[in-house]
């Protein structure tokens, strides 16, 4: 029996009289591979801010490894382990791909609050960011401003950021979003050389990312959980290809 | 710190710390050569010109005052038009402390002045620094405003409108008179304390808190996401932005000996963001050029256009924000990469 990292109980959100999530109980295991795919509208990253701390709920927990965070402002669950990336790119631009991930790790080793030392000194934070960068074939830009990269090197440099906070529960929100296809792969490739431990939730509409990562899949429709089960479960089940599966053009 | 600090460690460590972009890192805040110039120029100004000495003195505030501004707006891209409430507390402390005879001595008196601003742009920071972008500015600039009003009702201290003039203020070390006639001990004194703020302000943004600030500045949004307390330090840079915009307006009020409601005004706030843009801000040096540029261009301008010279101004203002966004020394840095460029090429 796998352990449960990250819990949802009938947690919902309401904008005035719309309902964008509601009632919606999940469960993401340690190490799980899970997608969560629907139509647009359907609520999936107002799901991703409730469970980041972007949005209070309207109502419903939300538990990380049984202790319930839902009171936990944005920053104190990145210390506790939930990191995640844009589906629009929020990187700093005007800095260099090394400094873009440095922040984030000289965050998470506390480095950070600092102020009577150079930055340069901690060669820790350096070490360890080039050593993703590596992980990610990023080295070669590592000196490049990110607003200068190819917009897939700058998605790459998306969930870098991410990484650097060696989370135990990563929420990736359209990694491949605006990727051509042609370099789509580096995407993938990235994802799926993530540590195993970690319990990565992606939200995607591309189904051939969603059918080669995922373990298993959620369908949200309208707010709420419409099916879920493995890739080959929800491929065959005919609501969902009616609802969701049919528009994206998939068999 | 070197890679040879650290020789038990496998060389693949040591090949990524070596690598271009780490070797940025890492030696980004040792000093540099030219890094001495704008001192050497301090000091050969106060040979040189031993006759516009006040005018330097007013220089030199006015470079620590747009450096105080460069480490909130520059670093941690906190737009604000009101800064010119620390200035006014820092000098109205001093000018309040001597001319109630409380206080004289000036050394102290400069910290006083920090510490009173500190407390007005940490009880400020807290509830404003909750906004972003035209709230924030337009909160800064109340917040100024309210000082200064605040400042002219309570005519029986302040002296209201007339300020408070001929502020007796102690020899420096009990022994360098500031003399009105001969500007020899303010500049001096003024080019001191800027010394020991710049070098404290170069200290805050090489460290790790000033890389957190410039992430702040590029993308706050994501500062949280990385798990930043980023009101936390935005509230602790306008703080310590607004203690040393405090020791300038201090300066002022000491070297000028008097107060007045200027210190306090939108004229003071708006002139410091002028010069800050038009050196170039988020780089410490852009306080240095821009106050050299504006009062140079000032006392010029004055002498030939009299009546209109702020038009003048106005128009170069127009043509640093159509071209040159990062002001002189952001110019100067393209043409710079240009030259290396075309070095490169031929």
């Amino acid at each position: 029996m796998t352990e449960i990292r990250l819990e949802t109980r009938a947690l919902s959100r309401h904008f005035g009289a719309l309902i964008a999530v509601n009632e919606i109980d999940f469960k993401l295991n340690a190490g799980a591979r899970h997608a969560l795919i629907g139509p647009n509208g359907a609520g999936k990253t107002t799901f991703i801010n409730l469970l980041t701390g972007v949005l209070p709920p309207t109502h419903g927990r939300v538990l990380l490894a049984d202790r319930d965070i839902t009171d936990r402002a944005q920053a104190e669950r990145v210390k506790l382990g939930i990191a995640r990336t844009f589906q629009i790119n929020r990187l700093f631009r005007g800095l260099s791909v090394l400094e873009n991930v440095c922040i984030s790790v000289a965050e998470r080793l506390g480095a950070a609050p600092s102020m009577f030392y150079p930055a340069g000194r901690r060669t820790d934070v350096i070490e360890e960011s080039m050593h993703l960068l590596e992980t990610l074939k990023l080295v070669d830009d590592a000196g490049d401003r990110v607003s200068e990269l190819p917009y897939g090197r700058q998605r790459l440099v998306e969930i870098a950021i991410a990484i650097g906070l060696k989370p135990e529960v990563l929420l990736l929100d359209e990694p491949a979003a605006g990727v051509p296809s042609a370099e789509s792969h580096i995407i993938l490739d990235a994802i799926e050389r993530l540590p195993e431990h970690i319990a990565v939730l992606i939200i995607e509409h591309n189904m051939d990312v969603v059918f080669r990562f995922a373990k298993r899949v959620t369908v949200m429709v309208g707010g709420a959980v419409f099916a879920e089960g493995t890739p080959r479960e929800i491929e065959a089940n005919p609501q969902v290809r009616a609802v969701y599966l049919g528009q994206a053009g998939r068999g | 710190m070197t890679v040879a600090a650290s020789p038990v460690e496998p060389a693949a460590v040591a090949k990524r710390i070596v690598h271009p972009a780490a070797r940025v890192l890492i030696g980004r805040h040792r000093f540099q050569w030219w890094e001495v110039l704008p001192w050497l120029a301090a000091i050969g100004f106060y040979f040189a010109f031993p006759d516009y000495l006040g005018f330097g003195t007013e220089l030199l505030i006015a470079i620590l005052f747009a450096l105080s501004l460069d480490l909130a707006l520059g670093y941690a891209g906190i737009i604000t038009l009101g800064h010119a409430a620390f200035f006014g507390g820092g000098a109205y402390t001093v000018g309040l402390l001597a001319f109630h005879g409380i206080w004289t001595e000036p050394i102290t008196s400069l910290l006083l002045a920090a510490v009173a601003a500190a407390v007005v742009g940490f009880a400020s920071g807290l509830v404003l620094l909750r906004t972003q972008g035209l709230t924030l500015l337009m909160l800064t600039l109340c917040t100024t405003a309210l000082l200064g009003e605040g400042a002219n009702m309570a005519h029986d201290y302040t002296g209201g409108f007339d300020g408070l003039p001929s502020l007796p203020i102690a020899p420096v070390f009990g022994v360098f008179e500031f003399n009105p006639l001969y500007a020899n001990t303010q500049y001096l004194y003024s080019l001191a304390a800027l010394l020991v703020c710049f070098l404290f302000v170069r200290t805050l943004v090489y460290s790790p808190f000033g890389q957190s600030l410039t992430g702040i500045r590029e993308n706050l949004l994501r500062m949280h996401a990385v798990g930043s307390p980023v009101r936390r330090r935005l509230v602790i840079c306008y703080t310590i932005s607004a203690a040393i915009a405090g020791i300038a307006g201090g300066l002022w009020a000491q070297t000028n000996a008097y107060v007045n409601l200027s210190a306090l005004d939108l004229d003071r706030a708006a002139t410091v963001l002028i010069i800050l843009i038009l050196g170039g801000h988020g780089r410490l040096y852009g306080a240095f050029v821009g106050a050299v540029a504006y009062l140079a261009l000032e006392h010029l301008l004055a002498r030939i256009y009299p009546t209109a010279w702020q038009l003048g101004l106005g128009l170069l203002l127009v043509m640093i924000a159509l071209f040159a966004r990062n002001g002189i020394l952001g110019l100067g840095e393209v043409l710079w990469r240009r030259y290396l460029a075309g070095r490169a090429a031929s």
